[in-house]
């Protein structure tokens, strides 16, 4: 198991997800001899996950099963621990795309905080490009270290322990692009114009306010940095339900009702997702948004050396 | 950095407008109004903004320095502007005569500046808007830039998003991260997005690892593909496979002794004795049932241009002696050969059923293509994208019922576009519909025998199966 390398069996010490429903997940490190508590009841490590299957159904102790599955970015962004807020999928799947990465960029990021974009980051990058990742909180720096060597990424990154907005990203014209998701990051602009390469490269930089917005986009423009442009992405998750609505009774007979366009017979309507019950109600299948989303989580402003 | 070079593909830009082109010397170019050659552009550094001269080259434009004008002049509102229609004193003629003297389009600007009467009087955000809006006219500009993932997603939804089913470049970003596209993979691509998310995939791999490429009708279609400019290597590991034989492969009855006389297949190969190259094949393949005005790609018409080229060359050759005929034949057995090899090849990654992923994105029903996931490894990350949601619905419930995946997610993105300007800041346009819709999920080992598991909980947890909707609302 890598987090830039699929493995087929569960080997000892491997970053495994537990996945025990909907919604209801947690990362665990697998250990000869180590057991993990579910709802379900427990694990045993050397019996019940060495050598077995990435995406196999684990019985536990209770008879409940769940099933482990193989760690990839989109999942420890799920489950890592928090220790700072973190970048979700969502926008790391633009910020990726919008960088232009790909297998073999140079990428420099500050602040590393919890590495949900970092690990993101060094799976498009690998197997021969780097990260050069800032943090200046010397506990979570280290934990990211810590972190990256156990999932088997110590290669691919180095993490410094610095404040960017003073000493910049530690490297000079060799990076493809650059992310910033610092308090203020247009105080590190000049510090990332000299860490990309001569020739050009692409800048992201991630603020939940519009007055951090304001600032980056004119100390952007300053540096000389062409393409500036602010976007904001928002997932809407849909919820599939099959819905049942009563037909009103407006007191003809129930027979008629069919004409009132509801006819499951009628040829024309074959194959149409409603189905009339006897109850005088209409069933169909719906995507029904979640009752609760996520309406903000940061503006993110490109921009391109040239 | 990368310099332009002769027979690549280039990206024009203009603004927020693209246009892919091939480079090539001597070939007129229209793009967003102007005509150019791209002959002097050639050996300059990708990302360099030229300016269009008046014979048509390209010069790069030299950074000005933006003289500052003394003492700026500007009213605090517009209540003494009265639109009368006589505030320019420049007439349409004097403008078109001061274009075919050949001024600098800064030079008109400036002149438009001068004979505007309101001009002094406007506040100085409308003086912005306006100098802006004028240089956008008359300044002849363009930037060339390399082609990318972000560039081609990004022209292909404005251009021609009929031929990508409008897949929002947003939705294609998540389609990439969800289906942890990257170096190594063994991935399963079926797409018919005129190649685009092909291209997409290909650049996220970097050449590592391999691809199948599942395709309907006569072969896949990649004038999208052709346009990344991919080297030469990141095709070793590109593989094929006809929608129409997944069946039989599945089924084990799948032989490619079938297949030449299949008379769509054998029209292929008889295309391919053509000397044409896959790629430009596929933009003959490609058929779109909406008739588009203007190719967003010029590359198409000059490659139907040098079809027809190289068909009338073809009839001369039926002119010509047995003897080329002959030489014909066999070359056309020896594509054969080779098409039936690679097809093999396909199969049997196919057959072994431990593919990395799945990526959809097609303008057909996507259920049908669940049967696709029979080819994915157990844990692994899957894809589909629809332009409906409606039939991502059907699909999520087949899912459900036939089991061996979990972690279900519908979703869809919105994107929203911001104008940053000093007291001036705003939502541009908001994107929304139109982008498409996701179905994600991951696969995992399939139950024999359906779960008949004593696991109630666990069932509470889970989405209701089928059987279980009749109660409305049920947490899922």
């Amino acid at each position: 198991m890598s987090f830039v390398e699929y493995g087929d069996t569960i080997k000892d010490g491997d970053t495994a997800i537990v996945f025990l429903g909907h919604e209801s997940m947690f990362p665990v490190k697998v250990q000869h001899g180590t057991v993990t508590q579910t709802k379900y009841g427990v694990i045993r490590h050397s019996t019940d996950l060495i050598g077995k299957k990435y995406g196999s159904k684990v019985t536990c102790s209770k008879g409940g099963w769940v099933f482990i599955l193989h760690p990839t970015p989109e999942l420890w962004t799920m489950n890592l621990p928090h220790r700072t807020q973190i970048l979700y999928s969502t926008d790391i799947s633009i910020i990726t795309m919008m960088l232009e990465l790909k297998p073999g960029s140079i990428v420099c990021e500050s602040g590393t905080g919890s590495g949900s974009l970092s690990h993101a980051l060094i799976r498009t990058v690998a197997p021969t490009g780097h990260l050069y990742t800032v943090e200046f909180h010397q506990q979570r720096a280290e934990k990211a270290r810590e972190e990256f060597r156990e999932h088997g990424l110590e290669h691919l990154v180095t993490v410094t322990n610095q404040d960017v907005c003073k000493n910049g990203f530690g490297v000079s014209n060799i990076a493809d692009a650059v992310f910033l998701d610092i308090p203020s990051p247009w105080e590190a602009i000049g510090h990332a114009k000299s860490a990309l390469k001569a020739e050009g490269g692409r800048i992201c930089s991630f603020s939940p306010c519009i007055e951090q917005v304001q600032r980056t986009c004119l100390a952007m423009e300053e540096y000389g940095f062409t393409e500036i442009n602010t976007l904001e992405i928002l997932l809407r998750v849909y919820n599939v339900r099959t819905i049942s609505l009563q037909i009103p009774d407006l007191g003809k007979a129930a027979e008629d009702n069919s004409s009132a366009g509801f006819d499951s017979s009628n040829p024309s309507n074959q194959g149409s997702p409603c189905a009339v019950l006897q109850q005088g109600t209409v069933q169909f299948k719906s995507g029904v948004p979640l009752r609760e989303m996520v309406g903000h989580t940061g503006y993110l402003t490109f921009a391109t050396k040239s | 950095g990368s310099r332009i070079r002769e027979g690549d593909c280039a990206v024009l830009k203009r603004g927020d407008v693209f246009k892919a082109v091939p480079v090539l010397r001597r070939r007129k170019i229209i793009f967003e109004k102007q005509w150019f050659y791209l002959d002097n552009a050639i050996g300059h550094i990708y990302g360099t903004t030229f300016e269009v001269t008046n014979g048509g080259n390209l010069q790069p434009k030299q950074e000005v320095e933006e003289t500052a004008t003394e003492t700026k002049e500007a009213g605090t509102d517009n209540r003494n502007i009265v639109d009368d229609g006589k505030s320019q004193k420049l007439t349409h003629d004097d403008i078109k005569a001061l274009k075919d003297k050949g001024i600098k389009g800064q030079e008109i600007v400036q002149q438009l500046i001068e004979n505007s009467t309101t001009f002094r009087d406007k506040t100085e955000f409308a003086q912005d808007k306006y100098i802006k809006k004028k240089k956008k006219k008359y300044e002849a500009i363009i930037t060339i830039v390399k082609p990318s993932t972000r560039i081609l997603s990004t022209m292909y939804y404005a251009r021609e998003p009929g031929k990508i089913n409008h897949l929002r470049y947003d939705t294609l970003a998540q389609m990439l991260t969800l289906g942890n596209i990257r170096a190594g993979n063994k991935m399963i691509v079926m797409e018919t997005c005129a190649g685009l998310v092909l291209g997409a995939v290909m650049e996220r791999m970097g050449g590592y690892g391999s691809i199948i490429q599942m395709y309907p009708g006569g072969g896949p279609v990649r004038a999208a593909t052709s346009c990344f400019g991919f080297p030469k290597p990141f095709f070793d590991n590109l593989h094929e496979f006809p929608l129409s034989k997944v069946h039989s492969l599945l089924s084990g009855t799948f032989s490619t002794e079938t297949l030449p006389s299949d008379p769509e297949e054998y029209a292929l190969v008889e295309e391919e004795s053509n000397g044409l190259t896959d790629e430009k094949q596929a933009s003959l393949q490609e058929t779109e049932e909406e008739p588009t005005t203007e190719g967003a790609m010029e590359i198409n018409q000059t490659e139907e241009q040098e079809t027809v080229d190289i068909n009338a060359e073809d009839v001369e050759f039926k002119e010509n002696k047995e003897k080329e005929n002959k030489e014909n034949v066999r070359e056309k057995q020896i594509k054969q050969w080779e098409r039936r090899k690679k097809l093999m090849e396909a199969a049997a990654l196919l057959r072994e059923k431990n593919a990395d992923g799945l990526i959809v994105a097609s303008k057909f029903h996507p259920t049908p293509l669940l049967s696709l996931l029979e080819f994915v490894a157990p844990s692994r990350p899957f894809v589909v994208y629809c332009q409906y949601k409606e039939p991502l619905l059907e699909c999520y419930t087949k899912l459900r019922e036939r089991g061996g995946v979990i972690n279900l997610k519908l979703s869809e993105t919105w994107l929203r576009n911001y104008q940053v300007l000093p007291d001036r800041s705003h939502p541009k346009l908001t994107m929304s519909g139109g982008g498409g819709y996701l179905l994600s999920g991951t696969t995992v080992v399939l139950d024999k025998g359906k779960c008949d598991s004593n696991n109630l909980e666990t069932l509470k947890t889970e989405e209701p199966s089928p059987k279980r909707c009749k109660v409305q609302d049920l947490h899922c």
